[in-house]
């Protein structure tokens, strides 16, 4: 039976194998074909760590990745926790508010820092009636950085709400009756319990850091970060085989850091929107 | 019950995480239905950004719904096989199937686009027709089709079920379409409304593929950002939530079922 059901399983996956092939790892291919063969050859990708404004943007993304991984970790981290164990009037609002966000496009994301912190934004608002100075930091890295934990934090919310539903607690109640205090409990059981949702949320968070075009190209138009250095290259510079070279670096970096998180966590850390 | 001290504190953090993120969407959808943003309400409230949005952006809306549809049909026809295949067998060659359909989200949407334009921008017809799009917006979706029906395909005995139907002269087709199908109803469903989501929202693929006469919404809402009012890039974000809020709240309805 399973050898006859071979040719019919294969003729059922063939469609969606042939898209794929002809869309994306051709493609793909072509793409790291460029990116040797330009003017510098497979120097191209020594380009990446030797031009000083590459490196520059380069290490300026994988910092922003990380600060906002970090940040969103613990934002997340304690409002998931609290939310997933705590039952009250109108928490189901207040989840369906903070994970409302989970699809807006980078660019609204961008306009959302802007309602926030552009020129005619709140924070620049209040701050004006207190002190009489409006700050605008919308287009700077702190502005970028706040965009980055505003589509970060629904989606690592989720994760930990479900990890945090899973905890089993018995362990809690045995770690309390031996006598642990809060902080202990949370050290011991509670963190090291949800780590592998928060090494496979903070993996996937850190890779849509790095390569999130719409709100640095809504936000950063002054500011090198990878997405916006591969964009100009292209564009405006018509530098094909840079842009493609460092676009396989960012593709790499990123695959590289979720095949990282998953060796640690075990599988479940896959890409999210 | 008692609440702990803690409670309150966490519950304000809560509020202030959930001010930070829902703030601003009603900072802009004032800002779309006021008359002069820098004035505020009291210069009055008005449909006529809107109105202005329809008439200028209209077909950006109608072409983003026919991108969605579109991408709907085409991971349905690829997706739902496809997991029905990796349900079934689970070699090295599966896992490394399931592996690559990830990448298109793993890997940034800006390198998915350049190749794509590398590979395929000579063939004009196709570079300048909508369809270009779809293919970006398939790529980037399909992984969740499959993931959504293959959730559900493991977590029944599809096996028995099969053997079942088989045993009693049911034909592959009266399986697959009687059995099967009808079984992974629940993931098929969630990853539709998954898929229709994501592809309204794209932006990173489909701005490097982009014609000025191929934009979908999030294009144009770049475009009215960069060139227009601010009342009126809000008034055509008003639009764009009025699409996308449903949809998200039918998804986190269905989550929450699930679960």
């Amino acid at each position: 039976m399973r050898r006859a059901e071979t040719p019919r399983l294969l003729l059922l996956i063939a469609p969606a194998a042939a898209v794929f092939a002809a869309f994306w790892l051709l493609p793909m291919a072509r793409l790291a074909a460029i990116a040797g063969g330009g003017p510098l050859g497979l120097a191209a990708y020594g380009a990446v760590i030797a031009n000083p404004r590459y490196l520059q943007s380069l290490i300026a993304t994988i910092l922003l990745a990380a600060a906002v991984t970090g940040a969103t970790l613990i934002i997340a981290g304690v409002a998931g926790l609290f939310l997933a164990r705590n039952r009250f009037p109108a928490r189901g609002l207040l989840v369906a508010m903070l994970t409302l966000p989970l699809a807006f496009p980078g660019v609204v994301v961008g306009f959302m820092v802007i309602m926030l912190a552009g020129r005619q934004g709140l924070i620049g608002e209040i701050v004006f009636r207190l002190s009489g100075s409006r700050p605008v930091f919308a287009y700077s890295m702190a502005g970028l950085f706040l965009g980055y934990l505003y589509f970060s934090i629904p989606r690592v919310i989720l994760t930990v709400m479900a990890a945090a539903e899973k905890l089993d607690p018995a362990l809690e109640e045995a770690a309390r009756s031996l006598g642990a205090g809060h902080w202990r409990v949370m050290r011991d059981v509670i963190v090291p319990g949800l780590a592998p949702a928060l090494v496979s949320s903070g993996a996937i968070c850190f890779a849509t850091a790095m390569g999130a075009f719409g709100t640095a190209f809504k936000l950063a138009t002054n500011i090198d970060v990878l997405a916006m250095t591969i964009y100009t290259e292209f564009t405006l510079n018509a530098n094909l085989a840079m842009a493609a070279s460092l676009s396989l670096v960012l593709g790499l970096v990123t695959w590289l850091v979720l095949a990282l998180a998953r060796s640690v966590a075990g599988a479940g850390v896959a890409a999210a929107a | 019950m008692r609440r702990a001290g803690g409670f309150y504190a966490q519950l304000a953090f809560c509020a202030l995480v959930c001010a930070f993120l829902i703030v601003p969407v009603i900072l802009s959808v004032s800002a779309g239905l006021t008359v002069n943003f820098l004035q505020g309400v009291k210069s009055g409230l008005t449909l006529r950004w809107i109105g202005a949005v329809w008439s200028l952006y209209s077909d950006t809306i109608s072409l983003s719904l026919l991108v969605a549809l579109a991408c709907l049909g085409a991971t349905l026809l690829l997706g739902v096989p496809a997991a029905y295949v990796l349900a079934k067998r689970q070699t090295r060659w599966t896992r490394l199937a399931e592996e690559l359909l990830v990448l298109p989200v793993a890997v940034p949407g800006l390198a998915t686009a350049l190749a794509l334009i590398l590979l395929y921008g000579g063939f004009r017809g196709f570079r300048t027709s909508w369809v270009f799009i779809l293919v970006g917006h398939v790529l980037f979706t399909l992984p969740f089709m499959v993931r959504s029906v293959l959730a559900v395909l493991s977590s029944i005995d599809l096996k028995t079920l099969e053997e079942g139907a088989a045993s009693l002269g049911a034909s592959f087709a009266q399986r697959f379409f009687g059995v099967v199908l009808p079984n992974c109803r629940s993931g098929i469903l969630a990853g539709a409304l998954m898929v229709v989501t994501l592809s309204i929202g794209e932006f990173n693929i489909t701005w490097m593929l982009h014609t000025p006469l191929t934009k979908t919404l999030p294009i144009g809402l770049a475009d009215s950002y960069a060139s227009m009012r601010l009342e009126i890039g809000s008034a055509y974000t008003i639009v764009f939530f009025l699409m996308i809020v449903p949809l998200l709240l039918l998804l986190q309805r269905f989550a929450g079922e699930r679960r």
